[in-house]
Formats: C-alpha cells, sequence, structure tokens
C-alpha cells in the first residue's frame, strides 16, 4: 500500500488540489445546490447527533425528520447531477426543466409522507 | 433486396405507425378480456362466493370497511378474534386489497351502480389480472420491443401459475399484488433508463401500494437493491442508477414506514438492511465519482478507491454489529425457512403445516406454464446476449424466482411473471427472425452453403440445422466449426445456439450475410410455433377450469349419469351456527377455519388463520389432542361453548381434521413436550391408525372423539369404514362425557359439539354420566365409577 502511507502529506495537498479544482470548475448554479446540500447534511448531522446524545424517544418524529433532510439530500443530488452539464450524454431524455419538475414533484411526494408520519 | 414474400411498397410510414398502434390496442383490449373471462369458471359453475380461507377475512374487513368507512376499519379493534386476547385489525392487516375495493365501492355507488360489496371483492381478482397483463406489456417492451410485450401479456393474461391465485372469488392480497410488483419493476426499469426522478418517485409511490397489499413486498426490496449492486459490481454505475435507485429509496422506505403493519421494521430488520446498504454504498460511489471527476491524480484515485473500500467496509462491520447486538432484528422465521429449508420443519411447525410451504414439485411446473418453462432458460440467455441494464435486471429476476419457487410452492406466483417475460422475448426473437422478409444476399450463398454442409458433416452440432438450409454467417460458420473441432461438445452447442439467435441483432448491418431462404422452412417453424402457442391456451383453460376453479367451500362430486352433485355442508353448519346459538358463543376449532367461522358463522373463534400467537394455537392443539378430562378446563378456561371438527371420513374428504391431527400433536408438543408427546399417538409399529390398532391415547383423544362419536352407528350393525383412512373402524365408537353433540351436517363433513356446563351437584361429569347411565345398565356400572376414581 503504497499510497496509504505518504497519505497524510499527500491528503492535504490533494484536498487543496481538489477545493481549487472544484472552485474552478463549478457554474455557480452548480455551487448553490451544492450550499443546499451541504445544510440538508449539517441538518441531518444535528439530528442524528441529538437521536443518539440525547433521545430518539419519538421516534417516528426523529425518523421523519432524518430521512426528510436524507430525502432531500438525495433528491438534490439527483437534480445536480441531472442538469450538471457534463452528464449531458448520460440523461438524453431528461432535460434541466424536466429535471426540476421531477425534484419538484419528488419533493412533494416526500414531504407529504414526512408530515404524514410525524404523527 | 429480395424478399421472401410479397410486401406492399405504397404505404406511408404513418399509415404503418397508426395500424400497428391500432392492433396493438386491440390485442391488449382482447388479451385483457381472456384474462377476465377465463377466471370465471368459479363464478359461472357454482356462485358469486369467496374461495378458501384467507379471502374471507379479507372480505370480512372490507365489509367493515364498506358499511362503516375507513377511518373505522384502520381503528378496528376486533373483540371476536382470538378470542380471550382479541386482534388489532388495523395494525396487523395489509389494508391494500381493502382500501382498493373499498375505492372501487365507493366509485361505482357514486356512479349511481348500486354494486354488493361481495360482487366487488369477487371480481376484483379477474379485473386486476387485466391490468396486470398490461403492466407486464410494458415492462417486457422495455426489454425487447412491442411485440414481446404483447406476447408476454398474452401469456399471464391465461397462464394458470397466476391464475391459480387470481380466480374470481379468490380474494386474497396476491390479487392486486401481481399487478403492483409488475408495475414497479416497470417504473424501476424505466427510471433507470432515463435517470429520471419521477419514475423514481411513481415506483416509490407503487411500492408503498405494494407494502400496503402484500407481505411479499420483501421481495421487491430486495430485488432492486439486489439489481443496483450488481450494475456496481459490473462497472456500470452512471449517475442515472444514483437517481433512480435514490429517489426510489428515500421516498419508498418513508412511505412503506406509513403502514402500521410494517411499522418501523425497514429500518430494523435484517430484510430490509440490503436496500439500506446499498443505498450507502451508492451515495460513497456517488460522491467518489464527483471527486474523481475533479481531480485526476492516478495516485490520488488509489487512495480514493482504498478511501471506498475502507467506508464499505466499515459500514458492513457495522451493520454486523447491530445485528449481533440485536438492535436490528435478525430474520423472522417466515423467510429464514427460504434459506435454510430444514429449518422451519425442526422449530415452527405451524410454518411447515402449511401444505403451500413445501417445496414445489417437477410435473407442478409444467401444469402452471406448460411450454414457457422450456422457453424461460433460452429467454435469458437471450437477455445474456444483449446485456443492457434491464437485461440484468430479468436475469437476477429469473435465478431468484427460479430459487424461491423451487423451495415454496406458492412462491410459484412470483416466478410466473418473469417466466413470461423472458418466453415472451424467447418466442418473439424466434418470430422476428423466421417471419422477417428479407431473403441473405445470394452472392456468397454458394460459400456459406458449402460451408454450411461442411458443418453439418463434421459435427453433431451442425446436424439439427441441415434439415432446414439455414445459412449462418460465414464467420460464424467458421466459429461453429472450430468449436465442433475441438473435443468439447457443449462449447459446440452454445455456438450453435448462438449462431441460431443471432438473427434480429445484426439486422441493421448493411452486408446482410445470413438469413432464412425461401417460404417452406419460414412456414414450417412458424406453424410449430403457432402450433405450441395454441396448444398453450387449450392446456391453460383446461387446467384452469380443471384444477383451480373450485370454490373450497361447496365440493363437487360427479353423479354416474354426469350430472352435479354439490356437498355444501360447510355453509350448512356454519349457518346453523349462526342461526341456533347465542351471538356470543365461542368456538374452537383448528385454526384452518378461524377465518370462514367468523365470516359465515359470524362467531367468536379462539383461534384462525392469522397465527400470530402459536401459544394460543398450542392451546387449542393440546386440547384436541389430550383426553376429555385434560381437555375440559382448558374448554371452560377459554369460555368454549362449541368445538366444531371437520370429518371427512363417511364421503373421502382427505382434507378433514384427522389427517390434519399429527400437526395438532406437534404444535402443542412444541410448547407442552411433557404432556403431549407425538410417538404416543402411533401404534407401536410406528403406524398412525384409527381402527382397532388405534393406541389408546389415540383413542381416548378429544379429536378422535369427535370425529368417529355415532360414526359405527351409521352402518347398522356392519362392518364401519373410514373412507380417507381406507380403515375400518371399531364397532363400539367412542363415547363422550364432557360434550353434547350438537349438529352434524349431511355428509357429517362438519360436526358441532356443544360444551357441557359444570354439574349442578358439583360432580365430575364423567361420574354424573355414569350416573345417568348406570341406573339403566347396571352392568356397566363398575367401570365407568373405576375410571372415574383414576
Amino acid at each position: 500500500m503504497a499510497p496509504k502511507s505518504s497519505a497524510p502529506t499527500q491528503q492535504t495537498t490533494a484536498i487543496q488540489t481538489l477545493w481549487k479544482a472544484y472552485n474552478e470548475q463549478t457554474s455557480d448554479r452548480l455551487k448553490f445546490i451544492d450550499a443546499f446540500l451541504f445544510f440538508l447534511m449539517l441538518s441531518g448531522i444535528v439530528q442524528f447527533l441529538y437521536c443518539i446524545l440525547v433521545t430518539n424517544f419519538p421516534f417516528n418524529a426523529f425518523l421523519a425528520g432524518f430521512s426528510s433532510t436524507v430525502g432531500q439530500f438525495v433528491l438534490t443530488a439527483s437534480l445536480r447531477s441531472q442538469v450538471n452539464p457534463e452528464n449531458k450524454n448520460e440523461f438524453k431524455e431528461v432535460s434541466p426543466e424536466r429535471a426540476f419538475a421531477d425534484f419538484a414533484l419528488g419533493s412533494i411526494v416526500l414531504h407529504f409522507f414526512v408530515y404524514n408520519f410525524l404523527g | 433486396m429480395t424478399t421472401a414474400y410479397p410486401l406492399p411498397s405504397n404505404l406511408s410510414p404513418a399509415t404503418v405507425a397508426n395500424t400497428a398502434s391500432l392492433l396493438r390496442i386491440v390485442a391488449l383490449a382482447l388479451i385483457s378480456g381472456a384474462a377476465i373471462a377465463s377466471r370465471l369458471f368459479a363464478v359461472i359453475n357454482f356462485e358469486s362466493i369467496i374461495h378458501e380461507f384467507d379471502p374471507w377475512f379479507n372480505y370480512r374487513a372490507t365489509r367493515v370497511l364498506a358499511s362503516q368507512g375507513f377511518y373505522e376499519f384502520w381503528n378496528w379493534f376486533d373483540p371476536t378474534a382470538w378470542y380471550p386476547l382479541g386482534r388489532v385489525v388495523g395494525g396487523t392487516v395489509y389494508p391494500g386489497l381493502m382500501a382498493t375495493s373499498g375505492v372501487i365501492y365507493n366509485f361505482l355507488h357514486a356512479l349511481n351502480l348500486p354494486v354488493d360489496i361481495r360482487n366487488v371483492c369477487v371480481l376484483l381478482a379477474p379485473g386486476f389480472s387485466a391490468l396486470t397483463a398490461w403492466a407486464t406489456y410494458m415492462f417486457t417492451k422495455e426489454m425487447k420491443d412491442e411485440s414481446a410485450g404483447l406476447l408476454a401479456a398474452a401469456f399471464i393474461g391465461i397462464v394458470p401459475g397466476y391464475i391459480s391465485r387470481s380466480v374470481a372469488g379468490s380474494y386474497d392480497n396476491e390479487a392486486i399484488a401481481i399487478f403492483l410488483l409488475m408495475f414497479t419493476f416497470y417504473c424501476w426499469i424505466k427510471a433507470l433508463k432515463q435517470g429520471s426522478a419521477l419514475f423514481g418517485t411513481i415506483a416509490a409511490i407503487f411500492y408503498f401500494y405494494m407494502v400496503a397489499a402484500w407481505g411479499g413486498y420483501v421481495f421487491i426490496t430486495n430485488m432492486i437493491p439486489l439489481h443496483a449492486l450488481v450494475l456496481i459490481l459490473m462497472g456500470r454505475f452512471s449517475s442515472r442508477l444514483y437517481v433512480g435507485y435514490s429517489s426510489w429509496y428515500a421516498i419508498g422506505t418513508l412511505a412503506s414506514m406509513q403502514v402500521p403493519f410494517v411499522g418501523f421494521q425497514p429500518v430494523k430488520t435484517s430484510e430490509h438492511m440490503g436496500a439500506l446498504a446499498v443505498f450507502g454504498l451508492l451515495q460513497i460511489v456517488a460522491f467518489g465519482q464527483l471527486v474523481r471527476s475533479h481531480v485526476s491524480s492516478a495516485q490520488f484515485q488509489k487512495l480514493l478507491y482504498a478511501s471506498v473500500v475502507a467506508t464499505g467496509i466499515l459500514g458492513t462491520a457495522v451493520f454486523g454489529l447491530l445485528t449481533y447486538k440485536g438492535w436490528i432484528a435478525p430474520w423472522t422465521g417466515r423467510f429464514y425457512s427460504l434459506w435454510d429449508t430444514g429449518y422451519a420443519k425442526k422449530y415452527i411447525p405451524i410454518i411447515a403445516s402449511v401444505s403451500e410451504h413445501q417445496p414445489t414439485a417437477w410435473p407442478s411446473f409444467f401444469m402452471d406454464l406448460q411450454f414457457l418453462i422450456f422457453l424461460f432458460p433460452a429467454g435469458v440467455i437471450l437477455c445474456f446476449r444483449e446485456l443492457r441494464d434491464e437485461h440484468i435486471f430479468v436475469i437476477i429476476y429469473a435465478v431468484m424466482a427460479s430459487y424461491f419457487a423451487g423451495v415454496m410452492v406458492r412462491l410459484m406466483l412470483t416466478l410466473t411473471p418473469v417466466v413470461c417475460v423472458a418466453s415472451a422475448v424467447a418466442l418473439s426473437t424466434l418470430l422476428d427472425t423466421y417471419i422477417d422478409p428479407k431473403e441473405p444476399d445470394t452472392g456468397d450463398d454458394t460459400k456459406s452453403e458449402s460451408e454450411a454442409t461442411v458443418v453439418s458433416a463434421s459435427g453433431t452440432n451442425g446436424s439439427s440445422f441441415s434439415a432446414t438450409p439455414t445459412p449462418t454467417p460465414s464467420k460464424k460458420i467458421k466459429k461453429a466449426a472450430a468449436a465442433a473441432a475441438a473435443p468439447l461438445p457443449t462449447s459446440g452447442i452454445i455456438s450453435d445456439l448462438v449462431a441460431a439467435t443471432g438473427g434480429p441483432t445484426r439486422r441493421g448491418e448493411p452486408i446482410k450475410t445470413k438469413g432464412i431462404f425461401g417460404m417452406d422452412s419460414r412456414l414450417i417453424v412458424i406453424m410449430h410455433t403457432l402450433a405450441m402457442l395454441s396448444f398453450f391456451v387449450f392446456h391453460c383453460t383446461w387446467v384452469t377450469s380443471n384444477a383451480y376453479s373450485s370454490p373450497s367451500v361447496v365440493l363437487a362430486s360427479t353423479n354416474q349419469d354426469g350430472s352435479q352433485h354439490i356437498i355444501d355442508d360447510f355453509r350448512e353448519a356454519y349457518y346453523w351456527l349462526r342461526q341456533n346459538t347465542p351471538e356470543d358463543a365461542v368456538v374452537m376449532s383448528w385454526w384452518d377455519y378461524g377465518y370462514q367461522i367468523a365470516g359465515m358463522a359470524d362467531r367468536p373463534t379462539l383461534v384462525d388463520n392469522n397465527t400470530w400467537n402459536n401459544t394460543h394455537i398450542a392451546t387449542v392443539g393440546k386440547a384436541m389432542s389430550s383426553t376429555e378430562e385434560n381437555a375440559y378446563p382448558i374448554l371452560r378456561k377459554h369460555d368454549v361453548d362449541y368445538v366444531l371438527v371437520i370429518f371427512g371420513g363417511l364421503i373421502g374428504y382427505s382434507g378433514d381434521d384427522i389427517n390434519k391431527f399429527l400437526w395438532m400433536v406437534r404444535i402443542a408438543q412444541g410448547v407442552w413436550p411433557d404432556e403431549i408427546q407425538e410417538p404416543n399417538y402411533f401404534t407401536p409399529q410406528g403406524e398412525y391408525r384409527i381402527d382397532d390398532m388405534a393406541s389408546q391415547t389415540m383413542k381416548n383423544s378429544l379429536m378422535y372423539k369427535m370425529s368417529y362419536y355415532r360414526f359405527a352407528e351409521l352402518f347398522g350393525g356392519n362392518q364401519a369404514m373410514d373412507r380417507v383412512r381406507q380403515q375400518q373402524v371399531p364397532k363400539v365408537g367412542p363415547t363422550l362425557d364432557y360434550l353434547d353433540e350438537a349438529f352434524t351436517s349431511e355428509n357429517w363433513i362438519v360436526r358441532i359439539y356443544q360444551v357441557k356446563k359444570e354439574d349442578l351437584l358439583g360432580r365430575d361429569l364423567k361420574s354424573a354420566n355414569a350416573f345417568g347411565q348406570g341406573k339403566k345398565r347396571k352392568r356397566t356400572k363398575p367401570v365407568p365409577r373405576r375410571r372415574a376414581i383414576v
């Protein structure tokens, strides 16, 4: 495992290059989506920590809240990959506008179940 | 280009497309008609009633829903089932079936079509079978094309493997579940193909409907992740897979938890963990792909792969730990017995006692699927040839469902759709090849034919094709010849098969070097296929009308002059209970009849077909298999007023309680091993007998006494004969001290006994009885008194 032994020093530079490459190569729209993804991730982490550290008592409420963030995260991530110009030839039948409509519909359905499950 | 038969040349493409779509619509309409019509044998021959056992509960619940509304049904506590305990129906039932019929019922009433709820229930399965045919059409269309879709729809419309669970009157969960299964799979395939969150959402909604409808939703829960996992392992990860799977899982899992019976299972049991694990894996892989698109250092990629692998291993370890710690429930016995096939028999006799949970025999595959079972492997091989993402799904589905259908008879139902799809793909490929009018180029005709003769002369594999002039391409022929020359004959056969099935995929090539020559070979093959198809129709109709269209509530036999004789003892007895007993009289019977008693007799029962409390069932088993003295306190403690047994000894009805008796003993033995022992019910030679040689425990058991009470008298002094066991019943039949015969149906199938109240003078009933009889017959007095002391 050659890469692992020299990992610590490489990792910092690798992460720096990654961050730089990301900043340069990503359009503002995708960055906006990424900001939302980051917020959702934080929200999910906070809920999960609350569940572990404090209580999971209304378990359905925890599940509803947590799966709302997870579901919204993956739906947004789906939207991100669908509108990403790099993936254009992968999604031949899904235009960005349709992707957004799909995203909206998926989120509405998801949150319908979330509210139903909050109880 | 030459054609084998003349084609009209002056048609515009629009006309062709319109005609084709009109033909498809007409064909689908006819298929729906056939699917519905072939399920009506039971309704036309007998009457429009609910069959079997489970549907009676569904029907009863639907009646509650239709008459009292959805919320009453949702919160329904049924105090009459599992008598002392009661049953929370809303939380222990898959409500999809009842909700569906409730919606249809209210819809029809809104249209001023006042249909009885019973008829909605009876005809629900045929109606949904038409929808299943349509869903199968859509699914197969994604696999190949519309023509294969039509074939698959026609197959599943009439195939007996599916009809067996969906005849009119079979108001069971499977009636709508197979439609939902196929439609969910179709949406999943569509979501995967397009990478669209819309279809992922629709798949999730139909998955939710499926969860609400049938416990077999676990099959979907594991099929789709398995497909996704195989795609990842094959290196076919794409953003479309991510979009389809994530949207399906995120919405579908949350939705499935809304069903009260499922509850938190999707996050807590092992059956659902595969889906969660694949979901996590997909996130990791997708993130890795994203990072990789920004960085292109090979070393860094290695690091990434290492971290991906490490995360995967860590995740698996966490899952293992959680399962080990018990935070994730292990497999339930019902599912576990699918993997360890000996498990149920050893530890859970109640699962093994159901006849549907036995392994499937070969003839039933042929009976249920006829020639589809032979085409099925060919279709799977054809899927391998093209191997798009959706073909992998069919292959996995075929493998998994074949295994499950081999383990358990009732899972034949999940195999049937994929058999229809794969056979339709195979048959449609064959027809495509042989209907295609294009003649092969005659340019290298002589060359390829000469080579074909070489092949047929040189190898065993060519012989089957030498009868018809099969001009395979010269390249393929060389390969086949090389394979034939090789020592392994199997490889020759495989390449031969590959060459023979390769027709349609290469059609688009500019130089056509292979094809079918002339009309004669085409006609032979097509006629043969048509003959097979028509035999299939005859077979399906025959099987449906003879084997699967009998309501188990009424038994039909044929008189000597060919007229039908109907034995209607079940309803006779149930209606006697309904009309001649107090409304709160508790009836004890074996659990098979619980739903029917509740549905038809409308009386509280101790146990029923929803076998959620094993100890309670064992109590009934113990009461049935112990002596009267021991059983009586059990009966009294449970407030039992009537005991109902099914006895087929007079007319030869084999599914009676004496034949089920050993299961009662086994289930009781599992809970009270000291009091009930199975070997006691056998003769010293280890035979299960009911005649003079029967063991004493057997003769003294309550079940034996109730079944054969007064049976010998029926023969007027002649030797009494049990027509099921083919054994002679002792001339002096058993006597009953603690029970009174209350009702015996016309053919003695249903016998109902009333439990006597305690003696007014405080004696035990046996000595009271002996006293009552002893007055008349002094001679027998000492015998019962001695017994009473013991």
